[in-house]
C-alpha cells in the first residue's frame, strides 16, 4: 500500500523505509517553536529533564507574539522568563519585538520551514507550513520540552483525508472561505487525528497566502495537518525564502484515503462563521443583517500581503461605518514595510482603521481589540468560541478579508460584492 | 489506581478557550489557572469541585488551542478523571503528559449524568456509576502510563527514570 504525502515525510524522518497509519514512531525534528505562553512552561518542563543545553540552538524557535508588546505585569514576566532562556542557550532564532511577528507568518518568511521538514510547536496553528509541504503540528508545552531536549518527538502515523481542488476561486473569495467552507461541512471534529491533503489541478490556482490560510486552520476541523503539494508557486516561495535544500515529498498514486471529496473552487461562495464553533457556516447570501461593532483584520490566519491587499482594495476611498471599529495587524513587521510602500496604509487610515504593531493580542482575546459584553465581532482570524475575544456574552463571526472590509464600510456583515458595486 | 468522585457533566466540543480563558494565560501558576477553570460556561464549577471530582463529556473534549493550562487548569482543580466520547488530539496528548488520566468510553459519557457518584478503576480500564450500579468498560492503562501519571507528568517520569 502506497504512502500520503504526510506519512513519506514522516517515514523519512523515522528513518524508516514505510510507515502505516496507526504506527507509532520516533522521528527527528527540523525546528521546535514557543511563544510567550506556551515557552514558559516549557521552560519550567526542560529543567525537570535535567538537560543543560538544548538539542540545536539553532532548530529551537522562540517568538514572543501572543501578549507583546507586554500586555500587563505577568505578561511581561513571561516574556521575560523566555527571553531570559533564550539568552542563557544562546537560541539563534529568537525574536525581539521589533523583529518579531506572528509565529506562524514569521518562520515561513525566515525561511526557518520549507518543503519535507519535520516541524513540531507549542501552538496549534503550527499545522500552518503545510502550505509549503512540510509536516508540521502543534504539540503542548511538555511535547516541545522534550523536543528542544532530545529533537525527537514520538508520533502516531495519521491516516489522511483528501480534498481533490479544481477551477478558480470567484471574484471577493480567497482561502479562507475554502477553508471554513471545508470545515462547515465535515465539522470541528471531522478530520480527528487525520492529515487533510490537498491535491488537484485547482492548487495550482491558490496563492501562496491562500494556503497559508487554508493550512493553517486544518486544526478547526481537528486534523493534526494540513499539507499542499510543492508546485511552481511553492518553490518560487522557497526560492526567494528558504535556506536549506528543498525536500519534495509526493503522494504514491496507490495511497490510501479515509475520504475524498471533491471541490470545485468557482463554486465556493464567500463564508462566514457563526458564533460559537467555526464549522457553523452559512454563505455570504444567507447571513441576514448582523449588525456589528468590531471588524478585525490579520492573525496567523489572514496577516499577509494578499490579505491586506484585498482588504485595501474593498476599504479604497471608502469610510468604516461610524459605530464600527477597524482594526489591521500585519502578521510581521517585512509585512508592515511592504504595506505601507504599497500605500495600503493611506488606505485604511483614511478609511477609520487603526494600524497596529504585529501581535496575536485580540484574536484569543488577550489584549488590543478585546469585546465588551453583547458587543459583535466579524474577524479573519480562526476561532469564534465562547469567551474567545473577550466577555462570555461577545459573539465573533469569523471571515475573509475581504469580508471583513465589507463588513466594516457596511456596520453590518457584507458581501464585498455588494460594498464594491453600491 | 482508582480514582473516585462525583460527576461534572457538558457536551460537544468544550474548548480550550472555556477550560481556560486566554486572558488568564498571562500565569503559568497553577493555582491561578485552576481558579478560572471552566469559568465561561460553568460558573458554579470553582465553587464546588471537590478533589477527587470527574469531568463527563461528549465529543471533542478540548479542541482549540494547544495550551497546556488547560489539562493544567482541571488538574489543579483536583479533578481526577476526564471521560469523553472523543478528544482532540492535542489535549489528549497534554493530558496525559502532565499526569491527568482520561478515558474515551462512548457508553458511559452517553449514560451518566451531572452530579453521579463515579468510581474508575485504571488498572482494569472499569468505570462504575455506583449512583445507577452500571458498569463500563474502557481501555486499561498500560503500567509505564500508570506509573508517568504517579510521577506527575512525562517530564518527571522521565527524569525519575534517568536517575536525574
Amino acid at each position: 500500500m502506497g504512502m500520503t504525502m504526510s506519512q513519506k515525510i514522516l517515514a523519512a524522518h523515522a528513518g524508516l523505509e514505510s510507515v502505516r497509519a496507526g504506527q507509532l514512531i520516533m522521528a527527528d525534528l527540523d525546528l521546535v517553536l514557543g511563544n510567550d505562553i506556551t515557552a514558559p512552561v516549557a521552560i519550567n518542563e526542560f529543567a525537570k529533564f535535567g538537560k543543560k543545553t538544548v538539542f540545536d540552538k539553532e532548530k529551537v524557535a522562540l517568538v514572543p507574539d501572543h501578549f507583546t508588546p507586554n500586555k500587563d505585569i505577568k505578561a511581561a514576566e513571561q516574556a521575560k522568563a523566555m527571553r531570559t532562556f533564550a539568552r542563557e542557550h544562546a537560541i539563534t532564532n529568537y525574536f525581539e519585538v521589533g523583529q518579531m511577528g506572528i509565529e506562524h507568518a514569521l518562520l515561513p518568511e525566515q525561511g526557518l520551514v520549507g518543503a519535507g521538514d519535520l516541524v513540531i510547536g507549542a501552538d496549534s496553528h503550527t499545522c500552518t507550513y503545510g502550505a509549503l509541504g512540510a509536516f508540521s503540528t502543534g504539540v503542548g508545552s511538555t511535547d516541545m520540552a522534550a523536543g528542544m531536549a532530545s529533537g525527537t518527538a514520538w508520533f502516531k502515523v495519521p491516516s489522511a483525508i483528501r480534498f481533490n481542488l479544481s477551477g478558480a476561486f470567484g471574484p471577493y473569495v480567497s482561502g479562507k472561505d475554502l477553508i471554513l467552507h471545508i470545515i462547515g461541512m465535515i465539522g470541528v471534529d471531522g478530520a480527528l487525528y487525520a492529515s487533510m491533503e490537498f491535491t488537484g489541478k485547482g492548487v495550482a490556482n491558490l496563492s501562496i497566502d491562500d494556503r497559508f490560510t487554508v493550512a493553517n486552520m486544518a486544526i478547526e476541523a481537528g486534523a493534526k495537518n494540513g499539507i499542499f503539494p510543492v508546485d511552481a508557486v511553492t518553490l518560487a516561495y522557497l526560492d526567494e525564502h528558504y535556506k536549506k535544500e528543498v525536500r519534495i515529498y509526493e503522494a504514491d498514486s496507490d495511497a490510501e484515503y479515509d475520504a475524498t471529496y471533491e471541490i470545485d473552487l468557482s463554486t465556493i461562495k464567500s463564508t462566514v462563521s457563526f458564533p460559537h464553533l467555526p464549522s457553523n457556516t452559512r454563505t455570504i447570501d444567507e447571513v441576514g443583517e448582523i449588525r456589528i461593532d468590531q471588524v478585525v483584520i490579520g492573525s496567523c490566519t489572514n496577516g499577509r500581503i494578499d490579505d491586506l491587499r484585498q482588504a485595501a482594495q474593498i476599504l479604497k476611498g471608502r469610510k468604516v461605518a461610524s459605530h464600527v471599529r477597524a482594526l489591521i495587524f500585519p502578521a510581521t513587521q517585512k509585512i508592515w514595510k511592504q504595506a505601507m510602500a504599497e500605500g495600503l496604509f493611506d488606505i485604511f487610515v483614511d478609511a477609520g482603521c487603526a494600524v497596529s504593531t504585529p501581535t496575536c493580542g485580540p484574536c484569543l482575546g488577550g489584549h488590543m481589540g478585546i469585546l465588551a459584553e453583547g458587543e459583535r465581532a466579524v474577524s479573519t482570524t480562526n476561532r469564534n468560541f465562547v469567551g474567545r475575544m473577550g466577555h462570555p456574552k461577545s459573539e465573533v463571526y469569523l471571515a475573509s478579508p475581504s469580508v471583513a472590509a465589507a463588513s466594516a464600510v457596511a456596520g453590518y456583515i457584507a458581501d464585498p460584492k455588494n460594498v464594491m458595486e453600491a | 489506581m482508582v480514582a473516585e468522585g462525583s460527576v461534572f457533566r457538558y457536551g460537544d466540543n468544550v474548548d480550550t478557550d472555556v477550560i481556560i480563558p486566554a486572558r488568564y494565560l498571562n500565569t503559568a501558576n497553577h493555582a491561578e489557572l485552576a481558579a478560572h477553570c471552566m469559568e465561561d460556561i460553568d460558573s458554579q464549577f470553582v465553587k464546588t469541585v471537590q478533589k477527587g471530582d470527574i469531568i463527563v463529556a461528549d465529543r471533542n473534549f478540548g479542541c482549540g488551542s494547544s495550551r497546556e493550562h488547560a489539562p493544567i487548569a482541571i488538574k489543579e482543580s483536583g479533578v481526577s478523571c476526564v471521560i469523553a466520547r472523543s478528544f482532540a488530539r492535542i489535549f489528549y496528548r497534554n493530558a496525559i503528559n502532565i499526569g491527568l488520566p482520561i478515558l474515551e468510553c462512548e457508553e458511559a459519557a452517553a449514560s451518566i449524568k451531572a452530579g453521579d457518584r463515579v468510581q474508575v478503576d485504571f488498572d482494569s480500564g472499569t468505570i462504575t456509576n455506583m449512583t445507577t450500579s452500571q458498569v463500563f468498560q474502557s481501555e486499561p492503562f498500560p503500567p509505564f502510563m500508570q506509573e508517568l501519571i504517579a510521577a506527575g507528568g512525562l517530564a518527571a517520569y522521565m527524569a525519575q527514570k534517568e536517575g536525574v
